[in-house]
């Protein structure tokens, strides 16, 4: 028996596009605003919600035949919250460095609607392997349009990708900015994100009419 | 239909028996992890007054602290002095590296004489007076240490934060931001304090002039910047005395 069947291939692949949590379910848009300034910090974003999703998914699978419908949300948000303080904890313990990286991630992490949206709407009906894969995917499809927001954001807002100068420099007037170029200021901020967002959703779907719903 | 998790009794036994249970995981992680994180903030605190002081691993473009292992022998051997001014009175502490800022500063709201803490450091030959400031960003506490000549010429700065916009106010750690400090004065020539302000109307992106008592604010994160602003006024300012006798 192959690891993957194909239903568990599709878990991993639909959230990168057609099935994407940002453009399509529309989870994780306050976070993919927030934080798409750089591309480093969309990195680490991505990365962390992978870990804390993948697992958070499971430990909710695992208790799904238990956990009273009536306090389900609570439930959820309390598994969220310990294994990122918990996580959180041991970074500050063990892995100084990295922790401060990420701390400010932390609380971004807990509140990210695409954790709750996917403990509620895949770990509560589905087994554990299935979920830890649900898990991956959708922080993969979320990532994928993070980094893509903050690629242009920080390509058009600050010139430069992961803190490089790859358009020159603006204060020397070296590069691009010889000619006259200038970068766009509004791009590192928040409503650029949404636009940005917006060309992608607008993009996605002039290419697939069946994720246009019909009125 | 209805399940046997639907019970009200169910629900409230579930509820205390996760709670016990992840209160005490949480309680277990935190305190038996304490002394590793509080070792880890005191060689922070030391790596970050040295960083002040220009001894840092930084390379072309990034902000790199001594090594943690190297931090206290270090920290030995250029800072000569460490000194707590309160009120008049002058004294000696060679930990006055860990005086919280917070609690002196919520003394001086009270009304009491509060802890002012100078690192007085050396290198080449050169004599750094290390200051540590705190206030308020966006979303959560800001702070740094600012490193001061006689003259109250800035020398190096470090700054962070706990919990600024990454990208744009946690840019203050950066730096392109942070070396926008050095050689910026704090002391007009008649003697008044006038700090540094974070300014948008800069007009000098090589921050060329070092007596206009501004830098460069970062786009986008106009709260971050006046909070650094605020700091660098009010908790340097507390110091002049300090530097007015050293010069008599």
């Amino acid at each position: 028996m192959a690891l993957l069947s194909k239903k568990d291939t599709a878990l991993l692949t639909d959230p990168l596009a057609d099935n994407n949590p940002i453009t399509i379910q529309v989870l994780g848009i306050c976070s993919a605003l927030a934080i798409t300034a750089e591309l480093k910090a969309s990195i680490v974003m991505a990365v962390s919600v992978m870990a804390v999703l993948a697992i958070g998914n499971v430990v909710i699978s695992l208790l799904r035949n238990v956990i009273p419908s009536k306090i389900r949300i609570i439930v959820q948000l309390i598994v969220v919250a310990a294994l990122v303080i918990i996580v959180d904890l041991v970074l500050k313990a063990f892995a100084y460095e990295l922790s401060k990286t990420l701390s400010v991630f932390v609380g971004l992490i807990i509140t990210n609607c695409i954790i709750m949206g996917r403990f509620e709407a895949f770990a509560l009906g589905n087994k554990p392997w299935r979920s830890f894969l649900d898990g991956i995917g959708n922080a993969a499809g979320y990532g994928l349009i993070l980094i893509i927001v903050g690629f242009f954001r920080e390509l058009l807002g600050s010139g430069t990708l992961l803190g490089f100068k790859v358009l020159g420099d603006p204060i020397e007037k070296t590069g691009l900015y010889a000619i006259g170029y200038e970068n766009n200021g509004f791009m590192l901020l928040s409503p650029m994100a949404l636009i940005v967002v917006g060309i992608l959703i607008w993009i996605q779907r002039s290419r697939n009419n069946s994720l246009i719903e019909e009125n | 239909m209805s399940k046997r998790t639907d019970s009200n009794s169910y629900t409230v036994i579930f509820a205390v028996i996760m709670v016990l249970i992840v209160g005490s995981l949480l309680a277990f992680f935190a305190s038996s992890l304490k002394p590793n994180i509080d070792e880890n903030k005191r060689i922070e605190k030391q790596q970050n007054i040295l960083y002040a002081m220009g001894i840092n691993e930084n390379n072309e473009s990034s902000a790199n602290f001594v090594s943690t292992n190297k931090a206290g022998a270090d920290f030995k051997k250029y800072i000569k002095k460490q000194i707590v001014i309160q009120g008049d009175k002058i004294t000696e502490d060679e930990n006055a590296y860990l005086i919280d800022v917070k609690k002196q500063q919520a003394f001086a709201k009270d009304g009491k004489d509060r802890k002012l803490p100078l690192f007085i450091g050396e290198k080449d030959g050169v004599t750094f007076y290390v200051a540590p400031i705190l206030g308020k960003g966006l979303w959560d506490a800001i702070w740094g240490y600012v490193s001061l000549d006689e003259n109250m010429v800035v020398q190096g700065a470090y700054f962070d934060h706990k919990g600024e916009t990454p990208g744009l106010g946690a840019n203050i750690k950066e730096r392109f931001f942070m070396d926008d400090f050095i050689g910026e004065h704090l002391m007009s020539d008649t003697g008044v304090f006038k700090g540094v302000t974070v300014a948008k109307g800069n007009n000098d992106p090589k921050n060329e002039d070092k007596t206009d008592y501004e830098v460069d604010a970062i786009a986008g994160a106009t709260i971050t910047g006046d909070g650094v602003s605020a700091m660098m006024k009010s908790d340097l300012k507390l110091y002049v005395p300090y530097f007015n006798s050293l010069k008599k």
